[in-house]
């Protein structure tokens, strides 16, 4: 009989092509998916003269350099940038590569579109030149992002050397308060397991809480696999995963439908097997939470205060968290809810999807923005949906600005940055020194949390915003 | 990809955890191209202040410093964005190595890729370097990648784990496309039985 074997040991082995004696693996990748940084990868390739092996494996959509102002290249004013989502437009022609482009509805964040698409399946191995990518795991898949050489070579030969990371699990059990979101569960693991805890290992997300969670959810939670140092995170397909799937275009159908079913079944973990890492959270005890300091790890739950560095358990430690705190201008003690905030960013890989609308649209209706608030959705069809919804209609009455897809504000690439200075409550993954712009104070929150900020101008816990 | 020679040269203390790509190489500069050149845009905000002035604090503009070639990090270095552009940065730069306790998962891989030897050691041992190169700027550290050794100014050495194939690809100066490309066949046998049982990808 087979050993016990993990998700992830299982589509490791399915895809392995060739393991060397001193164990480096070669494994096929089942979908690329390339966007509009991946030009120095395409210039690899062309200047080695070779051609793209799989055009029928790999997926273009521009979405770091679009406009979220317009959907004419037009709308790019700056020419570099402009250039680089023209130089992805002329790489899928020239490639046969399938492109959604610019004016095409199914445009926008690569990871939002992959499984929207149903491109994104499970079992699958999927890369793509973003370190967001384990976004795609939420289906079931391993999905892991990579450099640019490492896409000339998938794209050279549809396979990556690796060596195989070490297997960990984070269960989350028990039932989530109101108010609280996949957001505030990713932030609380982070939070305590730090941004290295996941390093050199592939997370599968399990417990009841998960397993009650939409793809949508699942989706948010993989995305900030990285953030916590690993590799991939992903988790197992269920009944939620196979609704979600059937008949996107991409989906299987009919009488493969059933066979893909069936391999899909076998997927999750053998009840035996054994992971090398694991961790637990109760549910019932995460709060909203938002992020003070510049680490994803610096999340503290919504009625916390800002951290003393005199508390630190080491020098090292304490200094970081001193040049964190100077940088994002907090006083060490002071409530979190009672931090000022200039402006609020609702979008990004993370939490762009209709139901990430919906939850700010729910805080939003028949309330004020009181600073700048920009909402970004994730796709052309994350766009049509809202607005079906009449979504968009909700967050315009509330004075936020309702704009076109692309990863915008999270990494400020098209030009949609934070002045300096300036504070942001960001729905993104990222509160880097300098990542929303020069200068730029990001707090990390949900869609729900980001809304509450909006309407009050502060940091505040949507908690005390919901409605019957 | 240049081969990895033996190494001797001064080595930079970076004292601070989790530092991130986007310190690194910040986005905004992405759009460029390989091969434009990437050492003047390391660490850029860290080390030139708005007016495009060295901060004369920051390590890297401290004369002791001049010509280095190691950097010293601390743990979950260049954690965050997939950009190669951060290994770029470093390798224009003159960097020919890092050492750390922990790295970003995509950088480390990305490293490989370039030639620039991504070196992991215990916590501790790491603490030590940092402080004896704290302690004397502009103090070399040797590395024998053959060996598997970095030597300290002190005189103590410390070995350090390397996956064997990673370690022939750097020691050779591998075209890892190429040498992938070699085993076309393989490939190729592999994508047919596959493809029978998920034939409707």
């Amino acid at each position: 009989m087979a050993e016990p074997a993990t998700m992830f040991d299982k589509i490791w082995s399915q895809h392995v092509i060739e393991t060397r004696a001193d164990g480096a693996t070669l494994l096929h990748i089942d979908r690329h998916l390339v966007h509009d940084g991946s030009g120095n990868a395409f210039r690899m390739l062309k200047q080695r003269n070779l051609a793209l092996r799989r055009p029928d494996r790999t997926f273009a959509t521009p979405d770091h350099y679009v406009s979220t102002l317009g959907r004419d290249l037009s709308a790019i004013n700056e020419p570099s940038r402009r250039a680089m989502v023209e130089d992805l437009e002329a790489n899928a022609r020239a490639n046969g590569v399938t492109l959604f482009g610019l004016k095409d509805r199914r445009q926008g964040i690569v990871h939002v579109v992959g499984p929207e698409q149903g491109l994104s399946q499970p079992g699958m191995i999927m890369v793509c030149g973003d370190s967001h990518t384990a976004t795609h795991g939420a289906v079931g898949a391993l999905a892991f992002g990579i450099g640019a050489s490492e896409v000339a070579h998938v794209l050279a030969t549809q396979a990556l050397w690796q060596q195989k990371a070490k297997n960990m699990r984070v269960t989350v059990d028990g039932v989530l308060a109101p108010g609280v979101h996949a957001k505030d569960i990713i932030l609380a693991i982070i939070a305590k397991i730090s941004a290295a805890g996941g390093s050199g290992h592939v997370i599968e997300y399990a417990g009841s809480t998960i397993r009650t969670l939409s793809i949508e959810g699942r989706l948010t939670i993989c995305n900030m696999s990285i953030e916590a140092g690993a590799r991939a995170g992903m988790v197992a397909p269920d009944d939620t995963t196979f609704a979600y799937l059937n008949g996107r275009p991409y989906a299987p159908k009919g009488a493969d439908w059933e066979q893909a079913l069936a391999g899909w079944r076998r997927l999750p973990s053998d009840q035996e097997a054994q992971f090398d890492r694991e961790a637990h959270l109760d549910a019932g005890e995460i709060a909203p939470m938002v992020t003070w300091g510049t680490s994803p790890e610096a999340a503290a739950p919504i009625s916390g205060a800002v951290p003393d560095p005199a508390a630190a358990p080491d020098a090292a430690r304490r200094q970081a968290m001193e040049s964190s705190l100077a940088y994002m201008g907090l006083t060490p003690g002071s409530p979190l809810s009672q931090i000022a905030i200039n402006r609020v960013f609702i979008g990004s890989c993370t939490n762009s999807r209709i139901e990430d609308l919906r939850l700010a649209a729910k805080v939003a209706d028949g309330r004020q923005a009181v600073v700048p608030t920009m909402v970004v959705p994730g796709s052309g069809l994350v766009k049509a949906q809202a607005e079906a919804e009449g979504l968009d209609v909700i967050f315009r009455r509330a004075g936020f600005e309702w704009r076109e897809p692309g990863c915008s504000m999270c990494v400020g690439m098209n030009g949609d940055l934070v002045a300096p200075g300036d504070r942001c409550a960001s729905t993104s993954n990222r509160n880097f020194v300098g990542r929303q712009g020069k200068g730029a104070r990001t707090h990390l929150l949900s869609p729900a949390m980001a809304a509450a900020a909006a309407v009050t101008g502060k940091l505040t816990d949507v908690r005390q915003l919901l409605r019957p | 990809m240049e081969p990895f020679k033996p190494l001797a040269a001064v080595a930079v203390p970076l004292p601070v955890p989790n530092v991130d790509t986007d310190q690194i190489i910040p986005a905004r500069f992405l759009w460029r191209k390989r091969g434009d050149g990437w050492g003047h845009l390391l660490f850029h905000d860290l080390r030139f202040d708005d007016a495009g002035s060295p901060r004369p604090q920051f390590v890297l503009n401290r004369a002791e410093y001049r010509g280095a070639r190691i950097l010293v990090a601390d743990r979950n270095f260049a954690c965050g964005s997939s950009r190669e552009h951060a290994v770029w940065a470093l390798y224009d730069y003159g960097m020919r190595a890092v050492i750390a306790s922990s790295f970003g998962d995509i950088f480390f891989n990305n490293c490989l890729q370039n030639g620039l030897l991504p070196v992991q050691l215990p916590a501790e041992t790491v603490e030590a370097l940092l402080a004896a190169l704290q302690h004397s700027p502009g103090a070399q550290l040797g590395i024998d990648l053959e060996a598997q050794q970095v030597s300290a100014p002190a005189g103590d050495s410390h070995a350090f784990e390397i996956d064997p194939f990673r370690k022939q690809c750097l020691l050779a100066g591998t075209d890892e496309v190429s040498f992938t490309l070699g085993l076309a066949n393989q490939i190729e046998s592999f994508e047919e039985a596959y493809e029978r049982q998920v034939s409707w990808l």
